[in-house]
């Protein structure tokens, strides 16, 4: 079934390729294959068990122990159905386009590597599915970005590529330190590689912890992501923002916390810090822009860095095992949050882009008048992003910061500032764009069309499920299971 | 010594002569029986190596190895040679010794495929030199270009240096160890300054066929200035016989520490200077050339590990396989579109002719490592015999320069996807075409077939 899930949407992208279909049943195509995908995943979600389920493995290379190897546990399989749901939006999401058929192969192409890196149980395939994102990507900001496209697709590719080689790198390090080769991921949960103390362990962890964390991103190593986001494409950067960069967060958690766990709770403390300064740092920058989308992009980094904290607080091993648990609860549900909230902000800049071709918030102001539905969904979420309760930022914020407080109080006292700063810039950005006086070039704005609001709202509607009765995901993603039992080994 | 040993050898040194023959009969317009003449005999050639693959021996006195190594080469040597001929036509049609080429062409097979089945120093100073020989009047083929011309100069300058000091080695060796036999050498080469040297000047004649630093000069001039079709062969051909050639030497000496040290240093500067050379390059064909030096670099880490780890031959030869299919994919690309080879002129490439601008990228993405082309698995497979011999340095070197290389790949993807097109651009078509399609083809079933292919390959050597 999650094989189906992958090869979906993959089969999609070559008939795309080579079929000359026109751009709405492009269009529908594509989306009909995320969307099948989507209903794969429900009915693995529907099936229910514990630990790794739906499992299929069928052999490859096994001389190097590489197998396509397929299974979701609660967090892969939150994050996968969350994943798809984003695709379904963005490639339904209405666009002028050139070349639309070669925009929705490679879109579909996308869902699918996905949507693969998240239920993949084997490293290689991980690698790959890890690799080609990059890939797709880098032709969709390039051939259908606007400015300096290139540019920022060039960058994004070679500085992302940069930290997949040295996940490579370690991957190799710990599949040669396993008792026989191999690449399967159970097996090196079940049995940490590189339990000792010392150097290499240490440097493999450093390995990881860049590797993932230029595509989280983490501060200092996040400078990609704002051309990347700017010159991309209003749904690309939905996906950039909702999908790929919860890639690093996942293989975070995966291969260094539950991998190597003993090196991951020496080393707990620095990951701790960076994910503080990346709160600070992500939401200070994300004040200070004037682009609409330059704004929304830092305060990614920032998102992105409450996720590290409840990361490290969760593998940090101090503490009671009910901070750390309810640290790790909150890391995962902040990037389906994330990746649902800052998906339809990113939507929503796609829609201002298609309407007036400009991000600079100064040049906007009383868009409450003639749009009132964007409005909403604007406000909406602007304020999940900035963690209103009874919103999914919020149920996922409250989680991280409770765990925090438990392990490493003062670093969560000073990661609180940061909800402060973002609450006062998304306040900022709102009343630049909505409120005030209607700028004269802006007469004529059009409202959300009726297939915008609905994809918004079927995004939306979900953020406040989460926020008011948040027990459905959190019982998915059974964050007990995630932790390693402290002194296993690795 | 029975002669049907040598068949494939002999296969292709025979043809060789009955090309040059029918060249001499045949008017200029219908030189291209040759090129069909020269692919049957490298047929025939692989269909004797076929016949023998599972040989496991010494033969005419122990100069020549039956074994894995020199099977494979015995396919892939004669293979892609057959599709570097299948690009010459068009592009020779109007060359007066148009004919002579493919005889030109299949000597130079000829001293590979000898040079990668040496099991005797001798043997190997041969193979060398009938490699190079030919080499050089391959790479001046267009005779009245100076850019070709230039070309050919270079190779020959720096391949006569080269070769006179791998003799020079061999005599050292000779001299020190009291004979040429991989035999008698394997483990007895005496641990002496002498003897060092001598390995270190065979290494060197060894390390200008395969391009690498410090004898790599020639291979962007014979990239640019040799004719497409030639620069592709030169480039690949001689280098999968070269790496054979040299893993084959360096295991000789496994308990030698400098030896693998130094072909580490060699690749490690390899990769990097080529990396860094083709980063501001303006002209496809020199920074492929470029590329290819690089190329040899992470190939040679397969070479510093020889003997340490089981899979270090596998991966080099699975590598070397996929680097030859990738660069001349991209040579074939180059010679569908008649040599073009300034980067300006490939912006928007794909909406024109997106048949080579795909492969480009393909081939480009392949080189990178970007799975899962089968280039990844090559450089995964090096990757993991490099770790596992705690050459972790090495390995971050490499991945340093998988980074950088990322960025001159993109200088041509870039714009040729992304850019709109200007002007006209004139393709090849006829046997060029079908050859391009079909490296196209190989280079996408190296992906599906490489798991088959990976646990066919020889894991050991003799002697």
């Amino acid at each position: 079934m999650l094989t189906f899930a992958i090869l979906i949407p993959l089969l999609a992208s070559l008939v795309l390729a080579f079929v000359p279909l026109g751009e709405v049943a492009s269009r529908w195509t594509a989306t009909g294959a995320a969307a099948l995908s989507l209903v794969a995943l429900v009915i693995v979600w529907a099936g229910g068990g514990d630990g790794f389920r739906a499992v299929a493995e069928v052999p490859w290379i096994p001389t190097l122990g590489i197998a396509w190897r397929v299974g979701v546990d609660g967090m892969s399989l939150a994050l996968a159905l969350m994943s798809a749901l984003i695709f379904v939006a963005a490639t339904a999401w209405p666009l002028k386009l050139h070349d639309a058929r070669a925009y929705y192969a490679w879109m579909a192409f996308l869902a699918g590597v996905s949507i693969g890196l998240f239920v993949t149980l084997d490293l290689i395939v991980f690698y790959v599915f890890f690799d080609l994102s990059l890939v797709g990507m880098y032709f969709l900001i390039g051939r259908w970005g606007h400015g300096d496209a290139q540019h920022a697709a060039l960058k994004f590719f070679v500085y992302t590529l940069a930290g997949s080689l040295l996940i490579l790198i370690g991957i190799i390090v710990l599949a040669l330190n396993m008792p026989t080769l191999t690449f399967d991921m159970r097996a090196m949960i079940d049995s940490p590689p590189l339990a000792a103390a010392g150097m290499v362990p240490g440097l493999v962890f450093l390995a990881f912890v860049i590797g993932f964390g230029i595509k989280t991103p983490v501060f200092p190593v996040h400078t990609w992501l704002p051309p990347a986001h700017v010159n991309a494409p209003g749904p690309a950067s939905a996906i950039l923002a909702g999908v790929l960069l919860k890639m690093g967060t996942y293989g975070l958690i995966r291969i260094p916390l539950q991998m190597m766990p003993d090196t991951f709770a020496r080393w707990a403390l620095p990951l701790a810090i960076v994910g503080v300064i990346s709160i600070l740092w992500g939401s200070i920058v994300a004040f200070a822009q004037d682009n609409l989308k330059r704004r929304i992009a830092y305060t990614s980094v920032n998102h992105m860095g409450y996720t590290v904290l409840g990361i490290a607080v969760a593998g940090s091993a101090l503490g009671s095992e009910t901070a750390r648990q309810l640290a790790m609860t909150g890391a995962v549900v902040e990037m389906i949050a994330h990746g649902l909230i800052t998906g339809a902000l990113f939507l929503i800049a796609g829609a201002v882009w298609q309407r007036t071709g400009d991000y600079h918030l100064p040049n906007f102001g009383g868009l409450a008048g003639p749009a009132p539905r964007l409005t909403g969904a604007a406000t909406l979420a602007a304020f999940a992003s900035l963690g209103l309760p009874g919103l999914a930022g919020f149920v996922a914020e409250l989680h991280i910061f409770l765990g925090a407080f438990g392990v490493y109080p003062w670093l969560a006292a000073i990661g609180l500032l940061g909800i402060l700063i973002t609450a006062a810039l998304f306040l900022r950005m709102l009343r630049q764009m909505f409120f005030g006086d209607l700028p004269k070039e802006r007469a004529g704005f059009t409202d959300l069309d009726r297939t915008e609001t609905a994809l918004l709202a079927g995004v939306l509607i979900l953020v406040v499920l989460i926020g008011i009765w948040p027990t459905w995901l959190l019982s998915l993603i059974d964050a007990a299971s995630l932790i390693p039992t402290p002194g296993a080994g690795g | 010594m029975p002669i049907g040993d040598l068949a494939p050898e002999l296969a292709v040194l025979l043809t060789a002569v009955a090309v040059l023959l029918l060249a001499m009969v045949l008017p200029q317009r219908r030189h291209g029986w040759c090129a069909l003449l020269a692919a049957a005999g490298l047929a025939l050639s692989m269909a004797f190596a076929w016949a023998q693959s599972d040989a496991h021996r010494l033969t005419f006195s122990g100069t020549f190895a039956l074994d894995g190594a020199t099977t494979w080469a015995r396919f892939a040597i004669p293979g892609l040679t057959l599709l570097c001929v299948g690009l010459a036509p068009r592009w020779f049609a109007t060359d007066r010794r148009h004919g002579e080429f493919y005889a030109m062409l299949l000597f130079s097979t000829l001293g590979a495929m000898a040079m990668a089945g040496a099991a005797d120093l001798m043997q190997l100073v041969m193979g060398v030199l009938l490699s190079s020989v030919t080499g050089y009047v391959l790479a001046a083929y267009h005779r009245d270009w100076a850019i070709s011309l230039e070309a050919g100069m270079k190779y020959f300058l720096v391949g006569a240096l080269a070769n006179a000091l791998l003799v020079i080695g061999v005599v050292f060796v000779m001299g020190m160890a009291g004979s040429t036999d991989y035999r008698d050498l394997a483990g007895a080469i005496p641990d002496n300054p002498v003897a060092l040297a001598g390995l270190t000047l065979v290494l060197m004649g060894l390390f200008f066929k395969l391009g690498a630093v410090p004898a790599h000069t020639w291979v962007p001039d014979v990239a640019e200035g040799a004719p497409a079709p030639a620069a592709a062969f030169l480039t690949v051909i001689p280098k999968l016989a070269a790496a054979v050639a040299l893993y084959r030497l360096v295991a000789l000496t496994p308990e030698t520490q400098a030896l693998p040290l130094l072909v580490a240093l060699v690749a490690a500067a390899t990769m990097t200077v080529g990396n860094l050379c083709a980063l501001w390059q303006d002209d496809v064909r020199r920074l492929v050339g470029w590329s290819s030096i690089s190329q040899t670099g992470y190939a040679l880490m397969a070479v510093a590990v020889a003997g340490a780890v089981p899979d270090a031959l596998p991966a080099l030869l699975a590598f070397m396989s996929v680097y030859g299919i990738a660069n001349l994919l991209a040579f074939a690309a180059i010679v569908e579109l008649r040599g073009r080879t300034a980067i300006a002129d490939y912006r928007g490439l794909i909406r024109k002719h997106p048949g080579p601008a795909i492969a480009l990228t393909l081939a480009f993405l392949s080189f990178v490592g970007i799975p899962p082309l089968a280039g990844f698995l090559g450089k995964f497979a090096l990757f993991v015999a490099t770790l596992e011999a705690g050459l972790a340095w090495l390995v971050v070197v490499a991945v340093a320069n998988t980074i950088l290389s990322l960025f001159y790949y993109l200088r041509v993807i870039g714009p040729a996807v992304f850019s709109r097109p200007e002007g006209a651009m004139a393709t090849l078509g006829g046997t060029a075409r079908a050859t391009f399609w079909a490296l196209f083809a190989l280079l996408l079933a190296t992906t599906f077939l490489w798991s088959p292919v990976w646990s066919a390959l020889p894991r050991a050597l003799l002697p």
